[in-house]
């Protein structure tokens, strides 16, 4: 008899694959719907704070095509704020309710009959906001008369934890060396190819609503929205299609879409679909939280670290949205990464700000935490003098020490950190390395070597978020702890096994894997395993724990499967075993065929076997279940709740990563080269090598992003600038070099295929990672992400060679704004002429651009209808003008502000007039800010347009007061000055 | 991310393209190769009342050799531009500059004469065209008229095309044989709008150069060389930076002006020094 070798360890041929490569994959937007189904376009907030004071929607009602539209109003009379995970009294509704708190807030749903009908409509909802000032940064956010975003909360800090593990004073007390830095963590996501989409149906019959969509969990926010929509769990059936085109944790982030669209349907009486498109995803539906920290470590002359000290702020933008605090708390129990430092004191600050709110992301708190450690050891390397490599080693959790309880908590389950060091710098050249930096730099050329050693938590303890509360809170509110993952195995009367689980897969693979696992255990070919991952909360088990996340599929899902297949096995043997009358142990399943070993001519086809208890239960030997299908919830005694001190095993298993790479910076462009890289990798037992090593590598792709190309930006006052691909800089295949990938397998003893989470890990380690060697080339500490080859080239810090004339400059101050500009130019007529036409409505009708009408409406204020553009980008604007400062004939401020559906513009600018010999001199300086859509897009333009309508502004002035240019002098000039100003 | 409504005209000569631009004028737009105006289509940056299809127009997409250079017409996508027989060695800038031009997918779609109309303030082939001085013939039906590089170009996505003209052809001068030439251009990804893209030529007597991503259209300027040595008291390094401080560049939320100044100097340098030794 053969035996069938295992497929666990093997990379097979991934079963996904063949659908998706050939075009058959269902991703949500492909899925059937209703005939009836009405379309949704959000109409969206431009301002990054300000009171809703009304909204019109009569002129999008009255858009033919249109079937209604759902407002905060709706969402105040059928549902509720959603629940937050701190005691505050913030709401966060679906819909804007009285007052927005980012740029791209949804603020009304638009219904119609297709999208495009929907997407005219949303530009005719007319809201009329109160602007109120914004704040961005954490420190503006947290300063005294900082604008508050929660009015009830009284604070921009919603949530304040000060944490003490060991003894952190006497170690700073008898410290050798204290070393300390404060370091700060961008905005960023891992943007999926698919963005978020949901289709939502109202049952008038029983008040239920039925809604597919691409959420992947955790199903814990499944009450957060039945609380929300105030209907029974069970009421809300939510559904999942098997394909998705990936998430990385961030279509968690859906869960108000969920809401508004289910209203929506409840508003129009028919289903409602709404897929999100990319400047919308972009712009308004989730980050990683930003991170302000400053670390302080007590350390020993050796190196050897005695106590951490550290300070975080998160920055999760305008609204607290479940899971969040979670940023801060996921990684608590590891909040001394892979080292055994033994005392430790944090303080946890969660912010508002007037940003996108933030939500899970690949890597979730991990980057944050450890780009303030990491880079702190590296800086301690430096301080001492000793090597950083000697640093690690000496600071690691020692071999042997497993499984190794964390002063905050954490179990460090399995590992040999030293060996896995050892083999990384053996296996990877690590000398190589060396002798690569000695030589460049001796050619004077700017290279330098980055080490980082973290652990990778996997499997959320589904307790670690109510760390956020006090023990007192935690005690009212009952104890949270675990995270049960589901696995379904089931016979049918062919012998075919069909495997579900609660996991909702992203594109990972998961359908091959659990093939692998199960067809193990029953002896049989993949084949005969048959996967289907479609998820519905109303017919298939679940925990609130299901779905993709924490990286909990192949150590915790996978082994559920096990698990369930190994029970279901269990009842055949006892069937096989009364059959062929031999006991259990004797039983063995390989090759498709089910024999006792000790006995000839016992051989049955699997198939037969599983066949049994369908076609004849009555044949089962007594007190055996029949063997028809098996469910399987597991979870881990070792998830205990946060303890009364505050200790929490956040996650179930640890794995651990070492990284170090050598980088160069080219000194004429600041662009950063990745000379190589290495990663080594303890994950435990590797269930598909292949798809390990693809997980490594997307981690480390989406790191490289964060790390050299992307964040989330905003102007000043608020306005979002990343809106596409071309601004939002994700790196393509081009710009992501290849790692070497390293392995040790420490199995977990705590999950029953001995497997860890792999697919975060890169996003922690990478960061800081490149970032540490960036520091070492350039001899600086002060490393801010993304490290663009502008901001690397202004680290290397070269002075400017000064030009050859004095340029002219005389910006004024006083003009804030995102664009600044100012030019001048000579007009050919007295200076009270001119000021008189300035002050001319008439006038001023003929000389801003694209004036279709214009009122006074105040000695001097002026309403006009303007459409305003650069080349063919045109839109229409309704604008507003104030003159001030009215110092006759000198100099007059003009203060303007245009909001149309393209964005909101406003400006200042002051003009200055004096006499020449025949004529008189127009100088003006101005500063625009742009937000909405405009400023998402268009960012790299902006300056420029802001520019050309000045331009244009006095230009027309020129022409209209009736001046003639002075050939080759007035307008080449007011033209080469304008330029030069670029 | 829907365009707002729009009619849709696939001409199928340029007599009947330019007539719908005469009936609709400023508010309908030429569609070739889209690969910039269906992307503002459809984040509504702009909503023309008329798209007309230039694409199937019959030998409109041809490359003619004339004595004036390399005419190429309006639909002829930059791909087959690029994959244009010896066109490094009687073009060579353009051989130079069309791998810079969006990605290769994007350059099977995108057209020449798209980018040029476009008129994008750090797109490779208006600068080509500005340095090599090059011509657009305009249609409308009022005629033919042709403008210089200089004189087409008039600022940010702005153009001295006419609302009821279009783009019928541009011509590249060929190289001078006496000539070297060089394209740089800096951006932070494979196929990103270049942050600052410089283009040189030069013979025995002068250095020309064109800089895009500066201003707010490409700058050209031309220096006599006195000495067979650029960098005879750094000749050229003094060139570059005056240069750099005239166009000064400006500030937005992916770099400084100070950084597209070095910008400047650098790849400056790299297009000069490496223009120059392509001389023969």
């Amino acid at each position: 008899m053969a035996i069938v070798a295992s497929r666990v360890g093997q990379s097979v041929e991934r079963v996904e694959d063949n659908a998706l490569l050939t075009g058959r994959a269902r991703f949500l937007d492909d899925m059937p719907v209703r005939a009836d189904t009405v379309h949704a376009a959000v109409v969206r907030s431009s301002h990054a704070h300000a009171e809703v004071l009304a909204i019109d929607v009569s002129a999008a009602l009255a858009h033919p095509g249109v079937v209604g539209v759902l407002t905060g109003t709706d969402a105040i009379r059928w549902s509720k704020p959603f629940v937050v995970g701190v005691k505050q009294p913030m709401e966060h509704w679906c819909l804007a309710v009285d007052k927005v708190r980012y740029v791209g807030e949804p603020v009304a749903v638009v219904l119609a009959e297709d999208r495009y009908i929907a997407e005219d409509a949303a530009e005719l909802v007319l809201v009329t906001y109160k602007p109120l000032a914004a704040v961005l940064d954490l420190c503006a956010a947290i300063a005294p008369g900082a604008p508050i975003l929660h009015h009830k909360v009284g604070s921009n800090v919603v949530s304040e934890r000060h944490f003490s593990y060991g003894d952190v004073e006497s170690a700073f007390a008898i410290a050798d060396h204290i070393v300390d830095l404060s370091v700060r963590y961008p905005r960023n996501s891992c943007t999926p190819i698919e963005a978020m989409a949901v289709v939502a149906e109202y049952q008038s019959q029983d008040g239920s609503y039925d809604v597919l969509s691409n959420f992947q969990g955790p199903f814990a926010l499944h009450p957060v929205m039945a609380l929300a929509l105030q209907i029974p769990g069970g009421k809300l059936r939510m559904r999942s299609p098997a394909f998705s085109g990936g998430s990385f944790g961030v279509k968690q982030s859906v869960f108000p879409y969920v809401v508004a669209m289910a209203l929506a349907s409840r508003k129009v009486g028919r289903p409602v679909k709404w897929v999100e498109d990319r400047l919308e995803h972009l712009e308004a539906a989730t980050s990683a939280s930003g991170r302000m920290s400053k670390i302080s470590a007590a350390v020993r002359a050796d190196g050897v670290v005695l106590a951490l000290d550290l300070e975080q702020h998160d920055d999760c933008g305008g609204y607290l949205r479940a899971p969040e605090p979670a940023s801060l708390y996921r990684m608590h129990g590891n909040l001394s990464g892979a080292y055994g430092v033994k005392n430790i004191r944090v303080v946890n600050r969660v912010v508002m700000t007037n940003k996108t709110p933030s939500g899970l992301n690949r890597g979730f708190g991990g980057p944050q935490l450890y780009f303030a450690i990491e880079r702190l050891m590296q800086k301690i390397s430096k301080h001492l003098k000793i090597d950083h490599l000697d640093i690690i080693r000496r600071n690691l959790v020692p071999a042997g020490a497993f499984p190794y309880r964390t002063p905050s908590g954490g179990l460090l389950d399995s590992g040999d950190y030293p060996e896995a060091v050892r083999r990384a710098i053996e296996d990877g050249g690590y000398s190589g390395l060396i002798d690569r930096r000695d030589k460049a730099r001796a050619e004077g050329r700017l290279y330098g070597i980055g080490l980082t050693a973290v652990v990778e938590p996997s499997v959320s303890n589904m307790g670690y978020i109510t760390t956020a509360l006090t023990a007192a809170e935690r005690a009212k509110a009952g104890p949270k702890n675990g995270a049960h993952a589901t696995a379904t195995v089931a016979l049918d009367p062919l012998g075919t096994v069909l495997v579900n689980t609660a996991s909702v897969p992203q594109g990972q693979g998961q359908a091959t894997v659990l093939q692998q696992v199960v067809a193990d255990v029953f002896g049989l070919p993949t084949t005969a395993v048959v996967v289907n991952l479609e998820f519905d909360t109303q017919k298939d088990p679940w925990s609130i724990a299901a779905g993709n996340y924490s990286s909990r599929f192949a150590a915790a899902v996978a082994g559920a499967a096990l698990e369930a297949a190994s029970r279901l096995k269990d009842q055949l043997i006892e069937i096989a075993a009364h059959i062929f009358n031999v006991d259990k142990s004797q039983i063995v399943f390989a090759d498709g065929i089910v024999c006792a070993a000790n006995k000839q001519n016992t051989e049955l086809p699997f198939s037969r076997l599983a066949a049994l208890s369908h076609w004849s239960p009555g044949t089962l030997p007594k007190g055996v279940r029949p063997a028809l299908r098996e469910t399987v919830f597991w979870s881990m005694p070792q998830h205990t709740a946060p303890d009364e001190a505050d200790r929490i095993n956040s996650s179930g298993v640890y794995g651990f990563i070492f990284d170090y790479c050598g980088v160069e910076i080219d000194r004429t462009t600041g662009r950063l080269t990745i000379d190589k890289y290495v990663t080594m990798h303890d994950a435990g037992r590797i269930l598909h090598p292949a798809m390990v090593d693809g997980q490594i590598q997307g981690a480390f792709a989406n790191a490289v992003g964060a790390t050299l190309y992307e964040e989330f930006q905003y102007a000043p006052d608020g306005g979002f600038l990343s809106g596409t691909f071309a601004d939002y800089m994700v790196p393509t295949a081009c710009e992501v070099p290849d790692t070497l990938i390293l392995h040790m397998e420490t199995p977990s003893p705590f999950t029953p295929l001995g497997s860890k989470g792999v697919g975060e890990g890169n996003c922690m380690s990478t960061p800081v990672c490149l970032a540490n060697a960036v520091a070492d080339a350039l001899g600086t500490e002060d490393i801010n992400l993304p490290l663009t080859p502008c901001r690397l080239l202004s680290l290397v810090g070269d002075d400017e060679p000064e030009p050859a004339e004095k340029q002219m400059s005389h910006k004024d101050a006083a003009m804030a704004g995102d664009l600044t500009g100012e030019g001048d130019l000579k007009v050919p007529l007295g200076r009270s002429d001119l000021w008189r036409a300035l002050l001319d409505p008439t006038i001023l009708a003929t000389v801003i651009p694209g004036c279709h009408q214009l009122h006074q409406v105040g000695v001097h204020d002026y309403q006009a209808e303007v459409t305003l553009g650069v080349g063919p980008v045109r839109g229409r604007f309704n604008v507003s003008i104030t003159l001030s400062d009215l110092k006759e004939p000198h100099t007059l401020v003009l203060t303007g502000r245009a909001e149309g559906p393209l964005g909101i513009s406003k400006g200042r600018g002051q003009v200055f007039l004096e006499d020449l010999p025949n004529g008189t001199r127009l100088r003006y300086c101005y500063g625009v800010d742009v937000s909405g859509k405009l400023a998402a897009v268009g960012g790299r333009m902006l300056d420029g347009a802001a520019k050309i309508l000045i331009r244009q502004f006095f230009q027309r002035l020129i022409t209209t007061i009736g001046a003639k240019a002075e050939k080759g002098s007035v307008f080449t000039r007011v033209l080469d000055r304008l330029r030069r100003l670029g | 991310m829907k365009p707002a409504p729009f009619d849709y005209v696939s001409a199928e000569t340029v007599d009947e393209a330019v007539a719908v631009l005469a009936a609709e004028g400023d508010e309908a737009r030429l569609l070739a190769g889209g690969q910039s105006l269906i992307a503002m289509l459809n984040m509504r940056l702009i909503k023309p009342s008329t798209i007309i299809d230039v694409s199937r127009v019959d030998g409109l997409n041809k490359i003619t050799s004339t004595e004036a250079g390399l005419r190429v017409g309006a639909a002829t996508t930059q791909r087959s531009l690029l994959d244009l027989p010896q066109l490094e060695q009687y073009y060579p800038l353009l051989s130079k500059a069309l791998p810079w031009v969006g990605h290769f997918q994007t350059r099977s779609r995108g057209t020449v004469c798209g980018s040029i109309a476009h008129a994008d303030p750090s797109s490779e082939l208006p600068l080509c065209l500005a340095l090599l001085n090059g011509s657009v013939e305009l249609r409308s039906d009022r005629g033919h008229r042709k403008l210089e590089a200089d004189a087409f170009q008039t600022g940010m996505l702005q153009t001295a095309c006419a609302a009821d003209e279009m783009i019928e052809s541009v011509t590249f001068p060929a190289a001078d044989k006496n000539s070297g030439y060089a394209f740089h251009e800096f951006g932070y990804r494979h196929g990103d709008f270049a942050i600052v893209a410089v283009a040189a030529v030069v013979d025995k007597g002068r250095v020309r150069i064109a800089v895009g991503g500066m201003t707010d259209r490409p700058e050209v300027r031309e220096f006599r060389r006195d000495d067979t040595d650029l960098d005879s008291s750094g000749w050229l390094d003094d060139v570059l930076n005056d240069l750099a401080w005239t166009l000064h560049g400006s500030d937005d939320q992916h770099a400084t002006s100070r950084y597209r100044r070095d910008l400047v100097r650098g790849l400056g340098r790299q297009a000069v020094k490496e223009a120059d030794a392509c001389r023969v």
